[in-house]
């Protein structure tokens, strides 16, 4: 441990601290630093290898022998498992396996649960044979509608204890058992401070309730592995966000050691949250495989894909704010009823309890189980849907306290940081002319600009490494076991190392996504680039370090006499020797030289804790067909310092896209008749496509934290928490009326503008 | 391969979901008439002409020609992700036309030119679309770039200098979910000549403006300024 002097801040807040670091973890860049490379704009490494479809992804993998896996799937919401009968498929042509997943007296909770599997030598072969699967139901009453399951003769969908795992690797749900009465469980309380008090103080209270739908991840490569097993060896290739916990799942699952369990991910076809563990299908194509004694392939198509593999809960959120004529928020109080089918967990209310100052808040969640698939981790959970209800009622109080919604903003925002990203936000989207704009050349169409706040982490973890080897050629390889799951991770692992180095990009080599290498951090909760990018800019260090060892060990000094600057190392002490790179590693041996660095723990003393950020959005709503259009928007963020100015400009763009999807267009609709989900495709579930893609803006503000060496931040979920909250106040803004539902139908806009005229509604 | 009855099966259920795929709009028709020689239920040997080299391999007639490249061929740079027209991935060209290789089933483009992803490279070298792929980074996790690539070279092809409306169009039918769309816009506009490339490594104040605060402005696309030079008031500074 040493301490250090470090300079953290932002522009024009900037403050001294005493820093203690980590033994061989360089201290924080200071801010003055100039890079090279870091925080410029550099094309994806594997980008080429994307574009002319060389890049391999899990489920491209073809192996010698390789059989095809298919899942037979629950027709029924709610059923007793009577039988399973695989005889008869047992028997069709080319199939080589098959496994019971449901016993008999399981019980099925959703339409959609696994029931059964087979592999066969082809596809179409594995697809017939699944028809000859016989099972035998015993269908029960089920409940898909969240209102109705919760009225008290609605059947249960747990008779007893709430099962809500669906794989080891998923994100953790909540951990203290919740009291449950019928199929509502909760609830989650938190209370500051005290809310009647804090209404008593206020001169104007605003009440809403405010309903959002469940959106599904809807990644384009499903989920699925394919397996291989030699001898009590696995071998998988997984579409997965954490190859280690792929890993462990299938090690537990299977009885094997994880030191017998290989996990590869080259590439991946995206994950949004729902790709942590080997899952159901995973488990059942290991199984598959050693029962055929072949390789398998099982992925998932798109019918199950929205099924079956995890979605972003649904959420009724009450909530009741109060404010002082001079703009203090005095009061906050949510109640939240979230749905994700079979599983829990489903809140909302980390931004009503952490984005703006209030002396008094109060929240309570509750989980309503229904016959539907599980919810899982979605892209910053119960942030979207949070900020759609504190935004839409910060606007509330603001027009009814007669004060402008950013005035009213700035003065209850305590993050220094999001208030500039406000101002400037303002000044980008052109605020200050907002009600000039509401209306245009057609006088059915209004326009409106709305804005919302997103809160998110710093939320790097210990516990990654990284082997960065230099070779006697003067080249380096980076070793480290994470998955790039197009965020550009593995140019970012390049991107570090080549600036602490003093490296050209090519001269790194990099190998991820392998459970044979270092440990990488899973990517979720937006931590991949604050874990990896210390842990590989440390182990860069550390081997940029022996190399001066051999440097010292020639020259015959101590090695703190040997420094290293700009590719040069120098003796403190004899300004005449001098030895570049090229020649200080040729003084290597055969082998070269590595280092081993394990990720140091985040700094307490770090500059904050939550990372900000704010959007705008102007719209162009037609009151006539209720048509919804975003012209613009602004997205200004806090990416801590950002690594790759390309690629971070993709990620926020694609944050913004998947928000503006969720306020207009996404919508699973469940039939209540039979249970089922009537879109389960990718043409009725709708997502935005590409003409309805708007102007996007994307401002970074660097904030250099020091919560690791590299002041880095994770920006995949900050990017989509507060897009749909900015559409649904900019429609309001537009039509004069509160949007209280999401998806933003066309209808929904009608009845808002019959609503805002009086009319029948 | 097996010879099991396939009593049950109509081409309508193989081709399922022709009819959405016939709606998406902007996607040129994709389905040619079958030929009357239409083969029987059983595998059958089959011909096809992909990236100028023919390939034989025997298929049953109800496997699509996406799953044929991909699964027989191992030419796995073509997609699929919905299986029924809706989502572009699993785009080809066929006689130099975009088409859903998922809707099309192998023996039904016996003697036709299929291009694939993997043909639009001439000895080693990405083409001119990809390359501008690459460059604006108009891809993240990279599932849906193969038909987004093939639909932008078929659009290339019969328009060198599309306008943004027209490139919308012609990827309208291309389903990306990482939201790759403005930077798919601004590659076909690199590749067609119609907007400088960035070189590697540029540091973002070259491209975007200081923005007070220390902000930077990553945003590559100079049309950001018009719309903003374009809101009323901003003559007056208040935009």
């Amino acid at each position: 441990m040493s301490d250090n002097d470090v300079r953290l801040g932002f522009n024009g807040h900037f403050e001294e601290k005493k820093m203690e670091l980590a033994t061989g973890d360089p201290p924080p860049y200071d801010p003055s630093r100039k890079f090279r490379l870091l925080g410029t704009r550099v094309p994806r490494l594997d980008g080429r290898a994307k574009a002319t479809g060389e890049a391999r992804y899990s489920i491209d993998v073809l192996l010698p022998g390789m059989l095809y896996g298919r899942i037979l799937r629950s027709p029924h919401a709610a059923a007793k498992v009577v039988e399973v009968d695989l005889a008869a498929a047992r028997k069709m042509p080319g199939v080589r396996a098959a496994l019971a997943i449901a016993e008999p007296g399981g019980v099925v909770r959703f339409a959609g649960q696994e029931i059964a599997a087979l592999a066969a030598e082809t596809p179409e072969q594995a697809e017939d044979a699944l028809r000859a699967i016989r099972v035998q139901y015993a269908p029960r009453p089920f409940v898909v509608d969240p209102v109705a399951a919760r009225k008290a003769d609605a059947p249960l969908v747990f008779e007893g204890e709430a099962q809500t795992r669906t794989s080891a690797g998923d994100a953790p749900g909540g951990a203290a058992p919740l009291p449950r009465q019928g199929n509502v469980q909760g609830p989650r309380a938190t209370s500051k401070g005290d809310v009647e008090e804090g209404f008593r103080k206020a001169h104007a209270v605003v009440e809403g309730t405010y309903v959002t739908q469940v959106q599904t991840h809807s990644a384009l490569e499903t989920h699925g592995l394919v397996a291989r097993w030699e001898g009590e060896e696995l071998t998988v290739w997984a579409s997965t966000q954490g190859i280690f916990s792929v890993r462990d799942e299938l090690a537990q699952s299977l009885s094997v050691p994880a030191s017998k369990v290989r996990v590869h991910c080259d590439y991946m076809g995206g994950g949004f949250g729902a790709k942590f563990g080997a899952r159901v299908e995973g488990v059942t194509a290991a199984r598959l495989a050693r029962e055929a004694g072949a390789p398998v392939k099982l992925f998932l198509d798109r019918k199950e894909e929205q099924l079956a593999t995890g979605n972003r809960p649904a959420a009724i959120q009450w909530i009741k704010a109060g404010a002082t004529r001079d703009g203090k928020l005095t009061a906050l109080h949510v109640v939240v009823h979230g749905s994700g089918g079979t599983n829990g967990n489903t809140g909302t209310t980390a931004p009503a309890k952490n984005v703006y100052a209030c002396d008094n808040i109060k929240t309570e969640e509750y989980d309503v189980f229904t016959n539907a698939g599980p919810s899982t981790a979605m892209r910053a959970p119960g942030h979207p849907q949070g900020a759609f209800v504190l935004e839409s009622a910060m606007d509330e109080l603001a027009a009814r306290i007669g004060m402008d919604p950013l005035e009213f903003r700035m003065k209850n925002d305590p993050s220094e940081i999001r208030r500039e990203e406000f101002r400037i936000g303002a000044e980008r989207i052109g605020w200050a002319s907002r009600d000039a704009r509401r209306t245009t050349s057609d006088p059915a169409v209004r326009r409106g600009v709305g804005m919302a706040a997103a809160l998110w982490y710093n939320t790097g973890r210990p516990g990654p490494k990284a082997t960065v080897k230099i070779h006697r050629d003067g080249s380096a390889d980076v070793e480290h076991g994470v998955q790039d799951l197009g965020t550009g991770s593995r140019t970012m692992v390049a991107i570090v190392a080549a600036e602490e180095l003093g490296l050209p990009l090519e001269r790194i080599s990099v190998r991820i996504g392998d459970t044979a290498l270092p440990p990488g951090p899973a990517s979720g909760g937006s931590t991949t680039t604050p874990s990896s990018a210390p842990t590989i800019r440390a182990a860069a260090y550390q081997a940029r370090l022996a190399v001066a060892d051999r440097v010292a060990r020639q020259w015959k000094v101590a090695p703190e006499q040997v420094v290293w600057s700009e590719g040069v190392f120098s003796a403190k002490a004899d300004a005449g020797k001098r030895l570049a790179w090229p020649e200080a590693c040729a003084l290597l041996p055969a082998e070269g030289v590595a280092a081993t660095a394990a990720r140091a723990e985040n700094h307490p003393e770090g500059w904050k804790r939550f990372t900000a950020g704010a959007q705008f959005a102007e719209v162009e709503v037609d009151t006539e067909t209720g048509h919804v259009r975003v012209r613009r928007v602004v997205a200004v963020h806090d990416c801590g310092l950002v690594i790759n100015a390309l690629t971070t400009e993709s990620q926020i763009q694609g944050g913004v896209l998947q928000g503006i999807s969720y306020a207009l267009y996404e919508d699973r609709v469940l039939d209540r008749q039979t249970g089922r989900m009537v879109n389960p495709n990718v043409e009725q579930y709708k997502i935005l496509g590409a003409r309805d893609v708007p102007q996007i803006e994307t401002i970074v503000l660097p904030v250099y934290d020091g919560v690791n060496n590299t002041h880095s931040v994770g920006i995949g979920e900050p990017s989509t928490v507060p897009t749909a909250a900015a559409i649904a106040n900019a429609v309001s803004h537009a039509i004069g009326a509160r949007i209280t539902k999401l998806p933003i139908t066309p209808e929904a806009v009608l009845e808002a503008v019959d609503r805002a005229r009086g009319g029948a509604a | 391969m097996s010879d099991e009855p396939k009593s049950g099966f109509t081409r309508r259920d193989l081709v399922r979901g022709a009819i959405v795929g016939a709606v998406v709009a902007g996607v040129a028709p994709r389905s040619a008439p079958a030929e009357p020689s239409a083969v029987g239920p059983g595998a059958v040997p089959l011909e096809l002409n992909i990236n100028g080299q023919v390939h034989h391999l025997t298929v049953e007639p109800r496997v699509v020609l996406a799953d044929a490249l991909r699964d027989r061929l191992g030419l796995t740079g073509t997609k699929v992700v919905c299986g029924r027209g809706a989502c572009g991935a699993c785009t080809v060209l066929v006689d130099g036309q975009a088409s859903c290789s998922c809707l099309m089933l192998a023996h039904e483009v016996r003697g036709k030119r299929i291009t694939t992803i993997e043909g639009l490279t001439r000895d080693g070298a990405p083409a001119a679309i990809q390359a501008a792929f690459v460059a604006s980074d108009a891809m993240q996790c990279g599932f849906c770039t193969p038909g987004m690539v093939m639909s932008c070279e078929a659009l290339l092809a019969r328009n060198p200098r599309p306008s943004r409306e027209e490139i919308r169009d012609a990827v309208a039918g291309n389903l990306c979910r990482c939201g790759t769309y403005p930077h798919v816009f601004e590659a076909v506009e690199q590749a067609a000549g119609l907007r400088p490339a960035h070189a590697a490594g540029e540091p973002p104040e070259r491209i975007a403006t200081s923005l007070p605060g220390g902000a930077l402005r990553l945003t590559s696309d100079d049309r950001v300024d018009d719309a903003l030079a374009a809101l009323p008031g901003a003559e007056e500074g208040l935009a």
